[in-house]
């Protein structure tokens, strides 16, 4: 289809007197891996509750592949897998007979053979005939993988599928994710509040804070828009950075430790300042620009 | 997508290990009834007969497995509800506290679908529960114990029922009871549409039906006007078709009291679980 996959537009609610989510909007395009970030209580699975139709709105619209959700429900669930916070399964049941059930009721019997090979997509081969209750949580949260693409949905919605998760098992996750984009085309939102995650990940990413949304575009323009830290090792650091301050009057240059400094630089000075140095005999032993991204995260939550 | 989920609820039930402890418990409650009844039986027939016999003469076999099945319905229909409420008020609650409620309620079936597939779920597993104590108390007691006239004591006297004219009677009986039992199943299952834990709707019913039985049982005139319409009034209704002649005009209005119970109740928990915000 053309046009935007989900079309979020001034959404609200509120659980008595407190407002979860006002005024919400935002729109995930078709292949995008769109990144919903925010921290914790930020109303991110208030929203994506919403979207599920878990949770009704007080006001706002949903439009999901083109139709409003309120008034095709089924129709648009039909083509959506998803997880929210923590795939939870039938825990006296098998990993396939638990496929096997949500399967069912996505609309679709699925065979074996596919379920098999859905297992050892999310790499839990060998372990389909395994109850549930002796998995682990990395491995619960594949099986999640598992059950929302069994039915080939086009749209993936993830609501922090790395929480609790082991360093491996965060990496084993967000490389799945990576694959569903690449291998399978798939849309998928993904929600989590780790800039890190979602700088990894997402093209596109929306902020969310205090359940508003505060800032919506592209991963890279939004982060490269902002200020770098440049860190740099070098000789006679003292001399060096009088040198910068004369030069580069507007720069702020701090010494860090050792012969460590750091200035806050736009990404075009990286190179001319190293050119600066070089030319003024000075020895430079490592020159690292870092973004500012919890910065630019702390300073968006924070306004 | 309802008889897919309905399917699935089976399943479920099925893998359940607390699905067995009612069909078990009530196995063991009938055999501790048969073993006392085999050891001890006499004297428990003639408690009831004593009253009788200066003017009456009794023959034949009067413990027979008529007379036993008539007391294992007796004994037992007051406790089948908690086996009952053990599985069903753990139908919508049990996801929740599980966090399946979650996925289920992301899958393209409606709301009163899943409603609707639990609560046939449920009904198919009272049935079970029901067919299992019929073929305990009408086979396996009638093995054991042989056939004869059934004699039961009730509110008008002694009464004394062929053994050509009982089987119906047990039919019926067992159908009214069933219908009594479902009603529990509707009961547990529409609380369990309000909780999030599986303990509370389980907990909940047999406490409702506890008040009920005492409103019930208080001969008090400030309760009279509502005592027709409690689902535990009409529990006993079964016990009717052992009366000569049989009360039909009490037997339908019991009928349709439990079928009126069991809709409002499934429409409760249907409106109830749809306007349901799932946060579990």
């Amino acid at each position: 289809m053309d046009g935007p996959i989900i079309e979020v537009k001034n959404l609200s609610k509120k659980f008595g007197t407190f407002e979860a989510v006002k005024d919400v909007s935002f729109t995930v395009n078709k292949g995008d891996v769109f990144g919903f970030l925010g921290p914790n209580g930020a109303g991110k699975s208030t929203t994506i509750r919403c979207m599920l139709s878990l949770i009704a709105p007080n006001s706002g619209t949903i439009a999901i592949f083109g139709k409003n959700l309120a008034n095709h429900r089924s129709q648009i669930l039909n083509n959506i897998g998803c997880i929210i916070e923590k795939p939870d399964f039938y825990r006296y049941l098998s990993a396939e007979k638990n496929l096997e059930i949500f399967a069912r009721i996505s609309g679709r019997d699925s065979s074996k053979k596919e379920i098999q090979e859905m297992l050892e997509f999310v790499g839990l081969d060998g372990r389909g005939k395994d109850k549930v209750k002796g998995f682990s949580h990395g491995m619960k949260q594949r099986l999640g993988i598992a059950q929302t693409l069994l039915h080939k949905p086009d749209l993936i919605i993830l609501d922090e599928p790395t929480t609790g998760l082991d360093p491996q098992g965060i990496i084993e996750v967000r490389n799945l994710i990576l694959r569903l984009k690449t291998e399978q085309q798939k849309t998928v939102l993904l929600s989590s509040h780790q800039l890190s995650e979602i700088e990894i990940i997402a093209n596109r990413m929306v902020i969310i804070n205090k359940g508003k949304s505060m800032i919506e575009g592209s991963v890279d323009a939004l982060v490269n828009e902002q200020d770098l830290l440049l860190q740099i090792n070098v000789s006679d650091y003292q001399n060096a950075m009088q040198a910068i301050e004369l030069e580069f009057p507007a720069l702020q240059v701090k010494h860090l430790h050792g012969s460590m400094i750091e200035m806050a630089v736009e990404k075009e000075m990286v190179a001319k300042m190293n050119y600066f140095l070089v030319n003024k005999g000075f020895s430079i032993h490592s020159l690292e620009p870092k973004r500012k991204l919890e910065d630019f995260f702390m300073k968006i939550i924070q306004e | 997508m309802l008889l897919r989920n309905t399917y699935n609820e089976f399943i479920k039930i099925i893998a359940k290990p607390r699905s067995y402890i009612g069909l078990g418990v009530l196995t063991a409650l009938i055999f501790v009834i048969l073993f006392a009844m085999k050891a001890d039986g006499t004297s428990f027939v003639s408690f009831v007969t004593a009253s009788f016999e200066q003017t009456l003469s009794f023959n034949g076999n009067i413990l027979n497995g008529n007379l036993i099945a008539f007391i294992i319905l007796q004994m037992l229909i007051v406790h089948i509800p908690l086996l009952v409420a053990l599985v069903t008020g753990d139908l919508i609650s049990g996801e929740a506290a599980m966090g399946t409620i979650r996925m289920l309620a992301t899958k393209p079936i409606s709301r009163t679908n899943i409603v609707l597939s639990k609560f046939i779920a449920g009904a198919v597993y009272t049935l079970i529960l029901t067919l299992w104590l019929a073929f305990l108390a009408l086979v396996v007691v009638k093995w054991m114990f042989g056939t004869g006239d059934l004699i039961v004591l009730n509110s008008s006297g002694l009464i004394i029922l062929q053994e050509q004219d009982i089987m119906w009677r047990y039919l019926c009986s067992f159908f009214v009871a069933y219908l009594a039992l479902l009603t529990v199943s509707s009961l547990s299952i529409c609380l369990s549409a309000f909780a999030e834990n599986s303990i509370g709707p389980i907990v909940s019913t047999m406490g409702i039906i506890i008040l009920f039985t005492i409103i019930g049982s208080m001969d008090v005139t400030v309760f009279d006007s509502i005592k027709k319409f409690l689902f535990t009034t009409h529990m006993a209704s079964w016990r009717s078709f052992f009366e000569d002649p049989v009360k039909m005009k009490n037997i339908w209005e019991s009928i349709v009291i439990l079928v009126v119970h069991n809709i409002l109740l499934v429409a409760i928990a249907i409106i109830k679980f749809n306007k349901k915000d799932i946060t579990s």
